[in-house]
């Protein structure tokens, strides 16, 4: 089933994540029983709506937050807290207001009290059209720049895996595309294993190579949809009919399907 | 590999904005330090200020010796620069005084109060327990405790020392523990996936985002600090701006008890300038 073709060792694997909060208001379930493995190279679309425990999910494998049972094993390895092999990428940037562009690339070096890869961090700031920009504020830049600027300050230390956090909710619709194509070719041509978490259907479609579809409260996989959308995609892809059909698929299958427990993986040979 | 983090374990991640309630806290944030400095603009707006201090002081002027308004009563405007100006020397080492009272009592009292803050808010527990007695320090008067002080420290600098730090030092902790319970879970977050360790995230974002609020304090504490020092100079002792203050009022010598006003009033406004300044520098990117 894996995207790419390869059979082999899975670069990250959750095994039967359970996460439940304890909150004032009683025992809130994130996330039940989800199990997903998830190939070298591949881009992963975590899709569902609000509040149906992904951010938890994506924490999880992070090495963010332990879970209330099951694991998450990066390659091969249990992942028990922040690990150098895994980057993140935040909602909304998630920029440190009170230091310039350059500043804020820097400090994951800081904070491993490394020297800075000045080169590799010059190579990406001018692949994502930033050079120039070094010491704006990030309230001087766009917030489609300020994404740019974050997804050069995970990849600047050189990740294997990639953990995004619904990057591009908070942008307009253009930049969104945008950004997404941008996205699609620094994974191609670095080949990062990318797990990208969103509530956007079309994005998913767009972006992914499998999406695991979520239901909400709590948390469950609830389908699997493989994208076979030849790469590299342009934007006109997102107005050929089998890109509707995906999403149509998609959006009938949590129209219909929230509620069944099933992991019926839906096959879409396009 | 390090561990979860402590905080995150069993946190939702859900960033709602505007956590911390530090901009709620609108008296006297810096937003409106700026409304006062940082809206004067331009050279028209500069100039009409200096207008309207010409008209007041030449109006004051004018109207004092209009009246034959006596000296003892109100000294004019330029007999009481002219007391500072030949006075001068009698007062610089009770300038000196006072600005030393402040300087060093000011310097312990704000440290003492950002290392608390910066302890106490990491753990809520302590936190509640120790909220009221701080409160307590903040309403009350520091002044009132000055002739206590004097008996146990005599009348030399340390009473005054002392006061000073006890005036500044609440000031300063309050409004810093303000800052430093603003967390942003979601750049904890960024600091923890990349490896940091307590410490670190401390340092690095902790410290910057209390920043605002730490600037905010020192202003009021130095400030507070001013007051008491004067006060405690006026109580007791035999030196210091307040000290001169009492001293000339005896005396009927109102050009140079208006002198001691107006150096009061310099330091005061020095200081107001001096952290505007450094918030400008430090904490400009809150607004």
């Amino acid at each position: 089933m894996r995207a790419n073709g390869t059979e082999g060792p899975a670069k990250l694997v959750v095994e039967h994540a359970t996460k439940h909060y304890q909150t004032k208001s009683g025992t809130v379930r994130a996330l039940e029983d989800y199990s997903m493995a998830v190939a070298p190279g591949e881009l992963i679309c975590v899709l569902g709506p609000s509040g149906c425990g992904k951010s938890t999910l994506l924490w999880a494998m992070a090495g963010l937050h332990g879970l209330t049972s099951g694991r998450v094993l990066l390659d091969g390895q249990p992942v028990t807290g922040p690990h150098p092999a895994i980057g993140m990428v935040f909602q909304e940037a998630n920029l440190l207001p009170w230091r310039n562009l350059i500043k804020n690339i820097q400090l994951p070096f800081e904070i491993k009290r490394a020297r800075p890869d000045q080169a590799r961090i010059d190579r990406l700031l001018a692949r994502v059209g930033l050079a120039g920009f070094e010491h704006k504020y990030p309230r001087e830049l766009s917030g489609g720049m300020q994404q740019r600027a974050s997804i050069v300050r995970s990849l600047s230390v050189d990740p294997e895996v990639l953990l995004m956090d619904e990057p591009f909710g908070a942008l307009d619709a253009f930049t969104r595309d945008e950004m997404n194509l941008l996205l699609q070719e620094i994974w191609l041509e670095t080949g990062k294993t990318i797990v990208f978490i969103t509530h956007n259907i079309a994005e998913a479609v767009f972006l992914a190579d499998r999406i695991m579809v979520m239901s909400p409260r709590p948390g469950r996989l609830a389908n699997v949809f493989t994208v076979d959308l030849p790469r590299p995609r342009p934007i006109s892809v997102t107005t050929e009919p089998h890109f509707f059909e995906l999403v149509a698929a998609i959006k009938g299958s949590i129209d219909h399907g929230a509620g069944a427990a099933g992991h019926a993986a839906v096959e879409l040979g396009l | 590999m390090s561990t979860v983090d402590r905080e995150l374990q069993d946190t939702i991640p859900e960033f709602k904005k505007d956590k911390g309630g530090a901009q709620t806290v609108d008296i006297t944030n810096l937003s409106a330090m700026s409304g006062a400095l940082g809206s004067i603009r331009s050279w028209a707006e500069v100039g009409a200020i200096l207008l309207v201090a010409v008209v007041i002081v030449g109006g004051a002027e004018l109207l004092l010796r209009l009246l034959e308004v006596p000296q003892y009563i109100l000294p004019t405007p330029s007999q009481t620069v002219t007391a500072l100006v030949t006075d001068f020397p009698l007062l610089a080492p009770h300038i000196g005084v006072t600005l030393t009272e402040l300087g060093v009592g000011f310097a312990i009292g704000a440290a003492i109060g950002f290392v608390l803050a910066a302890v106490i808010t990491q753990f809520p527990f302590v936190e509640k327990i120790v909220a009221p007695y701080i409160l307590v320090l903040v309403t009350t008067p520091m002044l009132a405790l000055v002739p206590l002080l004097i008996l146990r420290f005599g009348f030399g600098l340390e009473p005054r020392i002392i006061a000073v730090a006890l005036a500044s030092g609440p000031m300063v902790m309050i409004n810093s523990a303000t800052g430093f319970r603003r967390t942003d879970l979601a750049k904890i977050a960024l600091a923890r996936s990349f490896g940091a360790s307590t410490l670190q995230i401390f340092l690095k974002i902790r410290i910057p985002m209390a920043m605002p609020m730490v600037i905010v304090g020192l202003m009021i504490g130095s400030i507070f600090g001013l007051l008491t020092a004067v006060g405690a100079e006026m109580v007791g002792g035999s030196s210091g701006l307040g000290n001169r203050l009492a001293y000339y009022s005896s005396l009927i010598q109102m050009p140079q008890f208006f002198a001691c006003i107006l150096i009061l009033a310099l330091i005061g406004i020095s200081i107001y300038v001096l952290f505007f300044w450094i918030g400008k520098k430090w904490a400009s990117w809150e607004s």
